[in-house]
């Protein structure tokens, strides 16, 4: 094989028919699978990615009088994204509010992410540790709550938690407490909504990667003395460290953006940044901000999918 | 003898075993049921509360469905879904072609990315910019109607369409289609004989999620209907902010069961052997 | 020595070359559809049937395949490039039962592609029956695949995937319905026809596809190692049943395959692969007994490889000397051996063990006796210093093995030494 890299064969001009047939038959081809393709191009690139420009656009403009936007180029909406103007002494100061709302995102964002990690972590390995045959059963309970409308499991968690709900008549009958809690329409019970809507998201890279854990390994942890803890900590969870990361990105992202959740479940005080944005389209009427927040919120997510993709990435590296 | 019986009293060292672990995912489950088993109980309540359950009747199943808002909304719901449907599990069968069983053409990589893109934005934002969108068209154009929530819907559906039929067809054996035109098939036969009933239930399995999500959306249909088009879920949230009756409870109960039963079906089709 | 059949091997020829077109078959050919332009030619292409039907061609009739120079290079630029096939040129012949044997990787599953038109060549050309077809896609080719994992179709049944390629041809239903029964008789699957193939066993699916692949009745049937799926039993009886379907249909059937015994054992002629090129072409005992080289020596059967001179030629045999001193006779290979130090194989079951260390007998030491039951292996080292390995039939009443430290000589049988090729 001293051909290879010297390639004699592409210097003379003679092409065999076969190899006509071939190029004509590839050509032909690339071009049908981009005719394949098309109609879900445009369709996502007319009305998914221009309307992103759109906003882009509009973040540099003044708002308009009652809605949309005035052309005149400002950087004022990006500049009110953490500052506001006093009325009084036209000075800029820190949009206490707004930031308050981001951090209050962040926050629950991660609190969803954590707690969701934590019940979800033994839920995958459950159900990655039954044979083969009942795994499929669990992995299609957990994700069916997912499919169901999202409003409804709203809904069903505020008859759960709210002041006359089942989970104070269960304490106060149990003599847990005696007067009930009120945790509706605070940080607690956007929290609570937003793990219970996104948990699935959570179970199911878990155990994807659980699911191809080698227990050989964890017997030759114990075989080499390891407890229980220590396999934990030093085998299985290194081992699907992928999963986490994914899960842990899968409901960070949508807990970050969420909207109804906290519409329903957070009241006025309780306001995430979802809740800020549709805001400045509504109430507010301050659409170039709204589009400002839209794209910071935007860039959060990005910034955790790129987290997502450098772990993909290394990790096939490794592989 | 004695030894065996006592062998076999011993319990084995399970190397599966973490202690707490049963616990924490029988309470997952229990947490993830019990709201919804809650909701549906309330549903079959004589009474005005959904706190205290009197006796079983089924007037706010009635209520619901002689309600005209109820009516229409469901009607607009189920509307948009088959055709957001329709539209997006067309698009996904020709793109999930194009994209697997060959080697990646150059520029495969930004048709995945396009595709998924809707995915990978929160819901609220791209909200936002179909308002602010279809706001500008609407406003040049003075065209308005049922299109730009349907086309709102069907860019939302397609990467849920997508995923399933690309799944499928990556599962499916290529030397199928190589036997058959071995067998003197012409491409149009090969594919009309061979690769569309193989992909069959992966686009059946698209279909059933798109339609799903179509009809469960709540956000964008929120922020880019017009002025009449309430869908089911946009009626539903109206209602949660007003005050609490069983009648939300009938109507979630059949949301419920619809999707229950769809999902269910995309499962058994999705893990059946093939 | 014996040669079945007396055919010309067909050297390879380094001359014309050209452009590299990587095309990983089999595809989205149905996307092509679209554009529809296939539809017509279809029947055009429809295999002449007639002249085959129950006629049993002598091997020799006629060429059946021919593979004329034939490149295939995967890969687009140049730092990639894979040849895959470098230069091929092979005869197949009517009804001849022809196998391409070598290691994987050794571009014997290209050849097949080539010839099944999933695959185009990069350069030269494949005729069928004389004309170039080459550039036909492979549903207007007469030349149907056994596939390694048989690619039933699973959404039908036995009769239908069987029928497939008849319909496919646009035959009227009750020819169909006829060609399927006796192809259904053929494979003896009677009884199984519409079950779905997933209902079947492994063997049973197996003649499924063959049936599937005979049906349409091809001038070629490819095989690409159709029994490598099987268990050694039943793999033992599909050989008997491939050799009796050969027999009955009187079709050419090329077969790939690595497994050196199967290759021996079914077919009428054998091509030895490695890295894109043949080796050599020939029937079982040619392959076994006249290794052109080193790597044929040593990929099929066991080889005692020795340095010896060579003395002098006379036509096709030569007189070499050993190590040792011995001097034996030798046959020489078709191609050019240059003069001085040579390398000459000798098969452990062509040589004995033999109390006699006089002249004309390598002499050597018993190092390890190995029993197998129906013979003894045993490892010597000859006097020269060469390892040597003799296979010898056990026999009833046999005193025992010899053993180690025994001095030997070693007798050679007549007209097994072979020079083998530089």
């Amino acid at each position: 094989m001293a051909e290879i890299g010297q390639s004699p064969l592409r210097a003379s001009t003679p092409i065999g028919i076969g190899a006509k047939a071939a190029i004509a038959a590839e050509k032909r081809e690339l071009k049908t699978r981009w005719l394949l393709v098309s109609p879900a191009m445009v369709i996502i690139g007319l009305a998914g990615v221009l309307p992103l420009s759109i906003i882009l656009f509009y973040s540099f403009m003044s708002p308009g009088p009652y809605a949309g936007v005035s052309f005149e180029p400002t950087l004022r909406a990006w500049v009110f994204l953490i500052l506001e103007e006093d009325l009084f002494e036209e000075t800029l100061g820190l949009n206490y509010a707004h930031i308050s709302i981001f951090s209050r995102s962040i926050g629950l964002a991660l609190g969803t992410t954590v707690l969701t990690l934590i019940v979800g972590f033994p839920t995958a390995y459950f159900i990655a540790t039954r044979p083969l045959r009942q795994r499929n059963f669990w992995l299609f309970m957990i994700s069916l709550p997912f499919w169901s409308n999202l409003l409804v499991r709203t809904f069903a968690i505020m008859m759960f938690i709210r002041e006359q709900g089942f989970v104070n008549h269960v304490l106060l009958y149990l003599g847990v407490i005696d007067k009930p809690l009120s945790i509706m329409f605070t940080p607690t019970a956007v929290w609570i909504g937003l793990v219970y809507a996104y948990l699935p998201l959570m179970v199911m890279p878990l155990y994807a990667s659980m699911e191809k854990l080698d227990f050989r390994l964890i017997e030759a942890a114990y075989d080499l003395y390891a407890s229980r803890w220590k396999v934990l900590q030093k085998v299985i969870i290194p081992l699907v460290k992928p999963g986490i990361v994914a899960g842990s990105i899968l409901v960070f992202i949508p807990s970050i953006g969420a909207y109804v959740t906290p519409k329903l479940l957070g009241g006025g005080k309780s306001l995430m940044l979802g809740n800020l944005i549709s805001n400045q389209f509504g109430t507010s009427r301050d659409w170039p901000l709204g589009s400002a927040l839209a794209l910071f919120l935007m860039a959060m997510v990005m910034i955790a999918l790129i987290v997502y993709v450098r772990n993909e990435s290394g990790k096939s590296a490794h592989g | 003898m004695a030894e065996l019986l006592l062998t076999r009293g011993r319990r084995s060292f399970d190397v599966r075993y973490l202690p707490g672990f049963t616990p924490l995912a029988a309470f997952c489950l229990v947490a993830l049921y019990l709201p919804l088993i809650l909701v549906i109980f309330f549903s079959f309540n004589a009474e005005r509360s959904i706190t205290v359950f009197s006796h079983f009747g089924l007037n706010w199943y009635e209520e619901a469905a002689q309600n005209t808002f109820v009516q229409n909304a469901t009607w607009l719901s189920l509307k948009l879904a088959f055709f957001a449907t329709l539209v997006a599990t067309t698009c996904a069968t020709m793109a999930g072609l194009a994209t697997t069983r060959r080697k990646p053409f150059p520029g495969q990589s930004v048709v995945y990315g396009v595709i998924n893109q809707p995915l990978m934005i929160p819901e609220i934002v791209t909200a936002v910019a179909l308002l602010a969108f279809f706001g500008a068209i609407k406003q040049a154009t003075n065209v308005y109607g049922f299109g730009y929530l349907l086309l709102a819907h069907i860019v939302f559906c397609i990467p849920f369409a997508y995923m399933p039929i690309r799944a499928r067809l990556q599962d499916m054996d290529l030397t199928m289609e190589q036997a058959a035109a071995d067998l003197y098939a012409s491409p149009w036969k090969v594919f009309r004989r061979v690769t569309l009933p193989m992909m069959i239930p992966g686009i059946i399995a698209g279909a059933m999620l798109s339609f799903v999500i179509s009809f469960d959306d709540v956000i964008i249909s929120m922020l880019v209907a017009g002025p009449g088009e309430t869908t089911l879920p946009v009626w539903m949230i109206g209602q949660l902010r007003r005050g609490l009756t069983p009648q939300i409870n009938a109507v979630s109960t059949v949301l419920l069961v619809i999707t229950f039963f769809v999902v269910w079906m995309v499962f058994v089709m999705t893990t059946r052997k093939r | 020595m014996s040669r079945y059949f007396d055919f010309p091997d067909f050297p390879a020829d380094q001359s014309s070359a050209h452009v590299s077109v990587p095309r990983n078959e089999l595809t989205l050919i149905c996307l092509l559809a679209i554009t529809d332009c296939y539809k017509k030619q279809v029947k055009a292409a429809r295999p002449n049937s007639a002249c085959h039907r129950n006629r049993r061609i002598n091997v020799g009739d006629g060429v059946a395949i021919e593979a004329r120079d034939v490149s295939k290079i995967f890969g687009t630029s140049t730092d990639q490039e894979v040849w895959a096939l470098d230069h091929v040129s092979v005869s197949i012949a009517q009804n001849e039962f022809f196998t391409l044997l070598g290691p994987s990787g050794c571009g014997k599953t290209t050849l097949l592609r080539l010839i099944a038109g999933f695959e185009h060549p990069t350069d030269g050309a494949i005729l069928l029956e004389g004309e170039d077809i080459s550039a036909l896609p492979p549903f207007q080719r007469p030349v149907n695949t056994v596939f390694q994992n048989y690619a039933l179709f699973p959404h039908m049944t036995v009769a239908q995937n069987i029928g497939f390629g008849l319909e496919m041809q646009g035959r009227p239903k009750d020819e169909v319905a006829d060609t399927v029964g006796a192809m259904l008789s053929l494979v003896k699957m009677e009884n199984l026809k519409d079950r779905r193939v997933d209902q079947i066993s492994g063997g049973q699916q197996q003649r499924v596809a063959l049936a599937r692949a005979l049906a349409p009745r091809p001038k070629v049937l490819l095989l690409d190692e159709p029994l490598s799926a099987l268990d050694l039993k039943l793999r033992k009886e599909m050989q008997l049943e491939l050799k009796r379907l050969q027999h009955e249909t009187g079709i050419t059937f090329i077969f790939v395959t690595h497994d050196q015994e199967e290759a021996l054992t079914m077919s009428d002629r054998v091509a030895v692969m490695r890295d894109g090129e043949i080796h050599q072409i020939g029937s079982p005992q040619d392959i076994y007994n006249r290794p052109n080289n080193r790597f044929v020596a040593d990929f099929i059967g066991e080889s005692n490889f020795l340095e010896v001179q060579l003395l002098s030629r006379n036509g096709s045999t030569a007189k070499v000397r050993f190590a040792n001193g011995t001097e034996l006779d030798a046959t020489l290979p078709s191609t050019d051996v240059t003069s001085g130090s040579i390398t000459v194989i000798v098969r452990p079951e062509h040589a004995r063990l033999t109390a006699d260390r006089s002249a004309g007998h390598l002499q050597g030491v018993v190092n390890d006796a190995v029993y197998f039951g129906t013979d003894t292996h045993y490892y010597l080292t000859l006097d020269g210093g060469e390892e040597f390995v003799i296979r010898q039939q056990n026999q009833r009443g046999d005193r025992g093995k010899i053993s180690s430290g025994t001095q030997v000589g070693v007798t050679i049988n007549e007209d097994s030494i072979q020079v083998l090729a530089n």
